[in-house]
């Protein structure tokens, strides 16, 4: 398949570099210095919502700075962010689906994940709340709530954090969301979204951060909240960061990517994380430097030392 | 449905953006689109130029399958660079993911087909009678290839720019191969209007959203103006 798939697009790629030919030449240069970290450029794939809230941007000034490199974000669902560090195309993955994250390290593509920060998942619809789920602090029954009362349910439906926790909560409820009418898969990012439920109505789970970041420019309301707000702990939103395996990718730049886990994991990255705040409110919560030991953060959540 | 919600009067005054955000958007959008089209035109019009000229077996086959190409969804296209350029694909040595070059090849291969497919058109419309004429004055192969690209001038120009709208206002492909990356300082790398758009709509910022389309607009206005200047100031030399 693989094979198949690399041979037809052999064919489809000398049709194209014949055109390209003169652009590719420019390149050549770039890897005499392995040795230097300087002047290296970082690939980093991550969720759409860490990168719409505006909180990258305050992590990588700095450590553009102290290091001379470059961090190119790409954003993209969680799903299609370990897919593109799979096939070696990043060095290094911040996202927030720990199964995903397990799959990944069991499969031997990344090493070295750390738990980097939290928020929390909230439960958002119009502020009229049709289904009647406002006030309760059991987010399952809330879902119940609303596929009993038919209202319009927007899915992320793209695999991202965000679809895989709502997945979870169904499940908890044991019903079949994509067999009701009202349920749309939107497979778009956080904040299409929840510009969809705001203009067609309904509810959707949003991650609170994109939420609060959005909040100036849509009209939906908090009708669940998640533990921040002593919401239930199945909405909690855990961020890890993860290199990607150079014994299975070798154009990785590794250490860069361990510079970076470094600094994000640090007491800077962790004023930056505790800092960073969009009209008066705190989006992130780090988690990272903390005195008392967290083994299971480096290992698959249910990892045990007889099995491996 | 969106325009109900956008206040139709966004006060250019109190532009949402940095310039130098803006500039280098527009400067990396001209940048693939430009170089996209170009190499595309070289590669289009001689293969316009090949089967509008010679008369085989297959030959509407062969019309059909460019004119298909018009259609290729630009999703699909991208994809199919990024397999290509991916480090696990053909082209996987030359580290090409998530940037312009990459951009380029899947621009190049969405305004290929429309170039070819519009020039093709205008070639064969070209009478008979003016290459006879040509081949009866002694011209060359490659004479007579120029007077047809010069009675055909109109349509060509009008297939480089149908395929540079195609190339500069597609969103779907650069997103993919590109990564829409900028800095944090806002300087873009792979970021296009088009891509900012994209982000800026995502986010629900509809008025900022219109503004880059409005930019994108006014860019696509002007490299209009400036090729059908050159076509018309190019079509009053004579052919040598």
């Amino acid at each position: 398949m693989q094979i198949q798939r690399r041979r037809v697009l052999a064919g489809l790629g000398t049709g194209v570099a014949v055109g390209l030919a003169g652009c590719t030449g420019a390149l050549g240069g770039e890897d005499d210095d392995a040795a230097e970290i300087s002047g290296e450029t970082l690939t980093l794939t991550t969720t759409t919502s860490t990168y719409d809230t505006g909180l990258l941007d305050e992590l990588n000034a700095p450590f553009q700075d102290r290091y001379g490199v470059t961090v190119d974000t790409v954003a993209q669902g969680t799903g299609a962010a370990l897919e593109t560090a799979r096939n070696g195309d990043a060095d290094v993955v911040m996202v927030h689906a720990r199964s995903l994250e397990d799959e990944f390290l069991e499969d031997g593509y990344g090493v070295n994940r750390r738990d980097l920060m939290f928020n929390d998942f909230v439960v958002v619809g119009e502020p009229d709340d049709p289904a009647g789920v406002g006030g309760g602090d059991d987010v399952v029954s809330a879902f119940a709530e609303i596929a009993a009362a038919e209202a319009t349910f927007v899915s992320r439906g793209d695999d991202s954090g965000t679809h895989t926790k709502e997945r979870e909560i169904w499940d908890e409820a044991g019903l079949e969301p994509e067999e009701r009418g009202e349920y749309q898969e939107a497979g778009d990012g956080m904040g299409e979204v929840l510009v969809r439920t705001d203009q067609g109505g309904g509810y959707t789970l949003a991650d609170r951060g994109t939420y609060l970041s959005m909040q100036g420019e849509i009209d939906l309301e908090i009708h669940v909240q998640g533990p921040i707000e002593d919401g239930p702990d199945l909405l909690a939103n855990p961020y890890g960061i993860v290199a990607v395996n150079p014994a299975v990718h070798d154009n990785v730049t590794y250490d860069l990517a361990m510079a970076y886990i470094g600094f994000l994991t640090g007491l800077e990255g962790h004023d930056v994380i505790q800092g960073y705040t969009v009209e008066g409110e705190q989006l992130f919560f780090p988690e990272a430097v903390a005195e008392d030991p967290n083994f299971q953060q480096y290992v698959p959540a249910d990892w045990k030392p007889e099995e491996g | 449905m969106i325009l109900e919600i956008v206040p139709l009067t966004p006060s250019l005054l109190e532009f949402p953006f940095e310039w130098h955000y803006v500039r280098s958007i527009i400067y990396v959008s001209l940048y693939v689109s430009l170089i996209a089209v170009a190499l595309s035109t070289l590669f289009s019009l001689p293969v316009a130029m090949l089967v509008g000229f010679s008369e085989f077996r297959g030959k509407q086959l062969v019309t059909a399958v460019i004119n298909t190409g018009m259609g290729l969804p630009s999703v699909v296209v991208g994809l199919a660079v990024l397999f290509t350029v991916s480090n696990q694909g053909p082209l996987g040595s030359f580290d090409l993911v998530f940037t312009t070059e990459a951009m380029i090849m899947s621009q190049f291969v969405l305004a290929a087909p429309v170039i070819t497919g519009v020039s093709l058109a205008a070639v064969s419309s070209v009478e008979g009678g003016v290459r006879d004429a040509a081949y009866a004055m002694g011209g060359t192969r490659l004479d007579v290839a120029l007077v047809t690209i010069k009675e055909a001038r109109y349509g060509i120009a009008t297939a480089v720019l149908a395929g540079f709208g195609r190339a500069i206002s597609e969103v779907g492909s650069v997103l993919i191969v590109g990564g829409n990356i900028a800095g944090p300082d806002g300087t873009s790398k792979t970021r296009t209007l088009t891509t900012a758009i994209q982000l800026e709509a995502r986010q629900g910022r509809f008025e900022t959203a219109m503004i880059l389309g409005a930019v994108l607009l006014a860019l696509v206005l002007l490299v209009n103006g400036i090729l059908v200047r050159l076509g018309s100031g190019s079509g009053t030399g004579g052919v040598r």
